[in-house]
């Protein structure tokens, strides 16, 4: 009798816990179009709510009218921005999300296999000699941070091939990296000029100021292409990130290509992200975190889920920035670090410490 | 299902550890590995599973040279219980033990997966924990967990690798008990490395004892666990009491070194 009722009790349990994860995603897309829409409607421009909303429905629906100013205002500037801001926390975020659980290691995202030095040091190049890999135009800095970047974490691979795929070897490459690549972007901007240290400089803050169609149309090709993969994984991450590589191979999973899979599809997605804005890098560690605490460690709720945490975070953070110190605007790299970190201290202060142990 | 290793090798890097092991693991059998520390015991569960691969020698399930299946087909057959584990990214207990259905489904749980977790988790007693996170548990409560993933691979062999090491008197014998019970119903076979003789003694029906990597006896319970048997392996002077029908292991001393 008693068997029994700890049983029902146990599936009521098991089925209470999972309507709460399936309310916490519809909640979190909820919060994220409506910050979406929010953030368009905020701008120098004083447009109202409705002229917004009109100038977003008429080019979806001829019937509605709404005024030529607002319709530039909102499909040139304002748009591309927020939705440029709205894939790159999503993208940012998962691939973070994806690092981690592979790697099984809270403090790592793409940037810990120096995939942010180094694409700094390709838009470096760009910047100082205009030279790369395109002829030119605004796509040689994009398309140079983008292959060093890449090349980066290939070398990453490289050495941890020769050593074996294991964490630890990945993470210890990629921070060698990451201070090679630092050390070379430092030594162009040691021997640039003003101009040049300002471009420098001003690529590394992290910004959706540079957001176009292109980009934003670029990206999400990338992000509709690898998302479907890293979710596919969600078993396998959850067996590596709680289990270890033993068990997760003791399941049938091969550990090694999982690894290897899914980092380089965070790297790519960080990497086309990153080309664009800039290093956005905080929200790709602190996003999943903030995640996992909220909607708990499985896979197949944590990786939509932080990529929706992703989104409102970077999203909210561009919007602080541009409004509250108009006309002047923040860059949203270091906006979302006065955003985040205050948000992650108050996490790890509050949150049962089993979560660090 | 029949486990068959033939002549294993291993070593890590320069280091051998395993020699030429050549071993049969009947169907409805437990078979217990003992041996001191670093005499080759998890290395050999290690290999039986493909979590490392043998240099030389080859192992069969029911005939199959199991290095030709598929990870994941062979993850249908062998159950693995790891000897701790220590998460850095925790799960709920039922997230944890639904891990042991990934080789039997694609990426949708059914609900019979679901119903499978339920069963194991009130086989073995964790209905009450099921939703608390894996290392808030206490020692003992994890190793039942390890234990409740393994079984819900529903798998024909189970390997353990010290599954009483963090147990006390009750659970050690609750554990065992849950095993033994499921190898005999089910006709399945389970090996376990074991460090303790007289668990393994009262558990087992066939005793491997092993030493610095080679199989220095093989056979069943009674005939390995003797006083000769143990001094060598061991170096302990030992009694043996018969009592209970099963050997008895009762230490006395370590023999002096160089007495030999």
């Amino acid at each position: 009798m008693i068997q029994k009722l700890k049983a029902a009790e146990m599936r009521e349990t098991y089925s209470r816990a999972t309507a709460r994860k399936v309310t916490f995603i519809v909640t979190g897309v909820v919060v994220l179009v409506g910050i979406t829409l929010l953030a368009t409607s905020l701008g120098t421009a004083d447009l109202s709510v409705k002229s917004v909303f009109n100038a977003i429905l008429a080019k979806f629906l001829p019937f509605i009218e709404s005024e030529n100013l607002a319709e530039t205002v909102v499909w040139h500037l304002r748009l591309p921005r927020v939705i440029m801001g709205v894939i790159a926390g999503i993208g940012l975020a998962i691939s973070g999300t994806a690092m981690q659980g592979v790697l099984r290691n809270p403090l790592v995202s793409p940037f810990t296999l120096g995939i942010s030095s180094a694409a700094a040091f390709g838009a470096s190049i760009a910047i100082m000699f205009g030279v790369g890999f395109t002829a030119s135009g605004t796509y040689l800095i994009i398309l140079n941070a983008f292959i060093f970047g890449l090349a980066c974490t290939f070398l990453v691979y490289g050495i941890s091939w020769i050593r074996g795929v294991t964490p630890e070897t990945m993470i210890l490459a990629g921070i060698a990296l990451m201070y090679l690549f630092s050390a070379l972007t430092a030594t162009l901007q040691f021997i640039s000029n003003e101009q040049q240290l300002q471009a420098i400089v001003d690529w590394t803050f992290g910004s959706l100021t540079r957001a176009g169609w292109n980009g934003v149309f670029l990206v999400s090709i990338i992000l509709v292409i690898a998302l479907p993969f890293l979710i596919r994984y969600a078993w396998a991450m959850n067996a590596m990130a709680s289990g270890g590589d033993e068990v997760a191979k003791s399941l049938g999973i091969n550990t090694s290509l999982v690894r290897i899979v899914s980092s380089l599809l965070a790297v790519l997605i960080t990497a086309a992200i990153i080309s664009f804005t800039g290093v956005i890098g905080f929200v790709c560690l602190v996003g999943p975190h903030i995640a996992r605490l909220i909607i708990g460690g499985d896979h197949r709720f944590l990786i939509p889920y932080s990529g929706i945490v992703g989104g409102i975070l970077v999203v909210a953070a561009d919007t602080i920035g541009r409004t509250a110190f108009s006309p002047a605007i923040i860059p949203v790299g270091i906006v979302i670090s006065y955003l985040g970190v205050p948000l992650f201290i108050y996490l790890i202060l509050t949150r049962r410490k089993e979560y660090f142990q | 299902m029949k486990l068959e290793i033939e002549g294993v090798q291993f070593s890590y890097k320069s280091t051998p550890v395993l020699n030429n092991i050549s071993l049969n693991v009947e169907e409805g059998t437990v078979l217990s590995l003992v041996g001191p520390n670093g005499s080759g015991k998890t290395t050999l569960l290690k290999c039986m599973n493909r979590i490392l691969n043998p240099k030389k020698g080859t192992i069969f399930l029911e005939g199959k040279d199991i290095s030709k299946l598929k990870a994941k087909e062979l993850a249908r057959f062998l159950g693995y219980v790891p000897q701790s584990a220590h998460d850095s990214f925790p799960l709920t207990v039922f997230d944890t033990v639904l891990l042991g259905r990934i080789p039997h489904l694609n990426f949708k749980i059914s609900d019979q997966d679901k119903e499978t977790v339920f069963a194991v988790l009130t086989l073995m007693g964790l209905e009450e924990i099921a939703f608390r996170t894996f290392n808030e548990l206490s020692g003992g409560e994890r190793q039942k967990v390890l234990v409740a993933r393994a079984l819900c691979q529903e798998p024909k062999v189970l390997l353990l690798d010290e599954p009483t090491s963090n147990l006390d008197l009750r659970y050690q014998l609750e554990v065992l008990s849950i095993i033994v019970n499921l190898v005999k119903d089910k006709g399945i076979s389970a090996v376990m490395a074991i460090h303790d003789l007289n668990l393994a003694s009262r558990f087992s029906d066939n005793i491997v004892m092993l030493k610095d990597g080679v199989i220095y006896a093989v056979g069943e319970v009674r005939e390995i666990l003797n006083s000769k048997n143990i001094r060598e392996v061991y170096g302990v002077d030992t009694t043996i009491n018969n009592d209970s029908g099963r050997p008895y292991v009762i230490p006395l001393a370590p023999v002096a070194k160089g007495s030999e």
